[in-house]
């Protein structure tokens, strides 16, 4: 026990030696969320579109203002002729345009039916869909505008947005964020601690020394946790009071798991570690190898369940996918542990197998 | 001009000597660029229903089949109690609770008016509110057959209609990988190019042999330059691979020309390298030149424009992504890629791109000092 505890006190002072590295370790999780919580949506909004008006009625203007009136749209241009929408398309001004045909009023008025077109540049498939989802949904309100008497037999839907009736974008993305947050930080923090002993050469002398491995890696482990529980703090800080996410569960339940999301990356990092030749490999690994599953695997950015199969089986292997389901559960639905169980206890299987995995790729010989 | 060439040498030896990151600078692009571009499916499907029904009517049943049958819901409950269905949303095994009143049937016939409750979990905000509208737009259409078996004879076209006709350019089968496999290739190329420089000064500060560089003649801008071309030429490799990727697996190839792309390429890859060689130039070791670069990278790869769109960020993020090089390439990608735009659409980015590859590298030249 004394053994690790001035094995610690050693980690400590390397940590605190070097402020500069402990100031980014500190500051930068500060500023992503800030910048992420507010920048990131998947929401589509003002929407640059052009309109082709070949009826320049009543009706088309009415339509048109409609639309633009709304948060989505905004008109930016006003082409003449069908040759001008592509040209618009291709130097990337629009990402809509819409054909309104010749006598739209009269056609409207006459047979109560009338077509518009609506080309949207499906480059991006996702913002394509999206905005035809919109149009429809505004063009389909004009029409009740339309409408005077009401119908027979109506079904009439109430609808509820359940959890977030806002629909904010912070309540799926901060959660998300904070998981990848984590994840990579304090991955990279350890990912480099056993191997730069390798590469400076104090190693040979730990090695010689009485410590164990077991006792050395959890040692390298333990002044970094401690720096990540007060990221987590600052991070819980920022989301209540700047970014008005509430936290409707348990506080005590959601720092106990995220400590628990921190050891198993703390865990992994430690592996990562272990086996990598370099500096230089930890790192590409922990950054280059681990950033984009994490941001597109973990569920936050693209729904599991519309995933094909093997991917969505290929997921289960990513932390950050359980830790964003009980960060969403307890902090926005507001459940209690027996709704993350299962989530916690898949964490801590993945805690103890890095660690097991990274004491035994710990090499008590140096090549 | 000789001197040049023997630092060439030096660093392209340096890279080939390392075959363990010379690996993963290869197979992790590959991997990935396979993987990921399969996960990024915005379009809902499977959505898990829960049904309450409390009505037992026919008209009921029939709405049922009428959901289970449209292919995007996925009946995983089926009761008389709200509470029941809540649970299921609480343990996220279903996504929307559909709760039928009792009488629904008899309100509809002979009050001309029914009622029904839809519940969805909108914590992501996007999901749910287009979860709701499929469901609705299926209750409606529900709505209409009714309607119109009920009265005898409908009269046609008794509401106004306005059809929307839509139309996909540029990719009418909305085909999401086309847009996401050359932009993960951009953040790929990205992550590895800048994540490469930023470590590679710093780590001749760690072990020491910059010490031997600074006493030789070699000049600041010769030094930069010798960093600076390998990975540039090792850039273009990984993007033809990646190219090459695009093609096999997913049949993927440039509307516009590979010049244009390539053109592009060449002064994004001196911005990117030019980034790094600045980080590295800065930092005191390699942990925290990663930490740097991480912080960049994650900032650029996020606000990118890949993954949700530029104009709905607020008006500050916007101006973020103006010094955003990652955004001008994914832009460039997607024009030149999908929409076969030509080198003058793209010379605005060109240029600023240009911009940023001169600043960046003048930066690096003049904040490397040979005296430490």
């Amino acid at each position: 026990m004394q053994q690790l505890i001035s094995f610690i006190r050693k980690e400590l002072y390397h940590i605190w030696r070097d402020k500069k590295t402990m100031f980014i370790l500190l500051g930068m999780p500060i500023v992503q969320i800030i910048i992420f919580g507010f920048a990131l949506t998947n929401e589509v909004k003002n929407i640059k579109f052009a309109v082709l008006d070949n009826a320049k009625d009543n009706a088309s203007q009415r339509l048109i203002t409609a639309l633009d009136a709304s948060e989505y749209f905004d008109v930016t241009a006003v082409l003449q002729q069908p040759k001008a929408i592509e040209q618009a398309f291709k130097n990337g001004s629009i990402k809509m345009a819409l054909v309104i045909p010749q006598a739209f009023e009269q056609e409207l008025l006459h047979t109560n039916k009338a077509q518009i077109q609506c080309i949207t540049d499906a480059s991006d498939p996702n913002v394509a869909n999206t905005i035809i989802n919109y149009t429809n949904a505004i063009v389909s309100s004009y029409q009740q505008e339309l409408q005077q008497q009401p119908l027979p037999y109506t079904i009439e839907i109430t609808n509820r947005m359940l959890y977030n009736p806002q629909l904010k974008g912070a309540y799926n993305f901060v959660p998300g964020v904070m998981a990848m947050v984590l994840l990579l930080v304090c991955t990279m923090m350890t990912a480099i601690t056993i191997v730069k002993e390798k590469e400076t050469g104090t190693m040979e002398i730990m090695l010689v020394s009485p410590l164990q491995p077991l006792k050395i890696v959890v040692g390298k482990a333990i002044p970094y946790l401690a720096l990540s529980i007060v990221n987590i703090i600052s991070i819980l800080l920022l989301s209540v009071f700047v970014l008005e996410v509430p936290i409707n569960g348990s506080l005590a339940l959601l720092v106990g798991e995220s400590i628990l999301f921190i050891l198993v990356s703390l865990a992994l990092g430690l592996l990562i570690s272990a086996s990598a030749a370099s500096q230089q490999a930890a790192m590409f690994v922990s950054l280059v190898g681990m950033f984009l599953p994490t941001i597109m695997l973990s569920g936050f950015m693209f729904p599991i369940e519309n995933m094909p199969k093997p991917l969505q089986i290929v997921s289960n292997i990513v932390p950050a996918k359980w830790y964003f389901i009980i960060v969403k559960n307890v902090m926005i639905k507001g459940v209690g542990f027996e709704a993350v169980w299962k989530e916690t206890l898949i964490l801590t299987g993945m805690f103890f197998f890095f660690l097991t995995m990274a004491i035994r790729k710990f090499k008590i010989r140096l090549a | 001009m000789r001197t040049l060439l023997f630092i060439l040498q030096k660093e392209f030896k340096q890279i080939f000597r390392d075959p363990a990151i010379l690996r993963l600078i290869f197979l992790m692009p590959v991997i990935q660029l396979i993987v990921l571009p399969q996960a990024a499916d915005y379009e809902m499907k499977n959505i898990n229903i829960a049904i309450t029904n409390r009505d037992n009517s026919q008209y009921s049943q029939q709405l049922i089949q009428k959901i289970t049958a449209s292919g995007y819901f996925n009946l995983v409950t089926y009761n008389q109690s709200y509470n029941t269905s809540m649970q299921y949303i609480e343990t996220d095994a279903a996504d929307v609770i559909l709760e039928i009143s009792s009488q629904f049937e008899q309100h509809l016939i002979k009050e001309n008016k029914a009622d029904l409750f839809i519940a969805i979990n909108a914590i992501n905000g996007v999901k749910g509110s287009l979860g709701s509208a499929y469901l609705r737009s299926i209750i409606q259409d529900y709505n209409q057959q009714i309607r119109n078996e009920l009265l005898q004879q409908p009269r046609m076209n008794m509401v106004p209609v306005i059809e929307v006709v839509p139309m996909n350019w540029f990719n009418p089968q909305m085909n999401y990988k086309f847009f996401m496999v050359p932009g993960i290739l951009v953040l790929l190329l990205t992550m590895i190019g800048a994540n490469l420089t930023a470590l590679n000064i710093v780590r001749e500060k760690e072990i020491g042999t910059i010490e031997q560089i600074n006493v030789t003649p070699i000049k600041k801008h010769h030094f930069i330059l010798g960093k600076l071309i390998p990975f540039w030429v090792l850039g273009f490799v990984i993007i033809t691979i990646g190219f090459a990727i695009a093609k096999l697996v997913y049949g993927i190839v440039p509307i516009g020309s590979f010049i244009t792309i390539y053109i592009f390429a060449a002064v994004y890859l001196l911005a990117v390298l030019g980034l790094g060689l600045l980080i590295s130039t800065y930092a005191a070791t390699q942990q925290q030149a990663m930490l740097i670069s991480f912080f960049l990278l994650m900032i650029f790869i996020l606000l990118g424009g890949l993954y949700t769109s530029i104009e709905s960020m607020p008006l500050w993020a916007q101006y973020i992504t103006k010094l955003n090089p990652v955004a001008y390439f994914i832009e460039v990608m997607r024009m030149v890629v999908l929409k076969g735009s030509s080198l003058s659409d793209i010379i605005p980015q060109l240029l600023s791109i240009l911009g940023f590859a001169v600043i960046l590298n003048s930066w690096a030249i003049y904040s490397y000092k040979k005296r430490s």
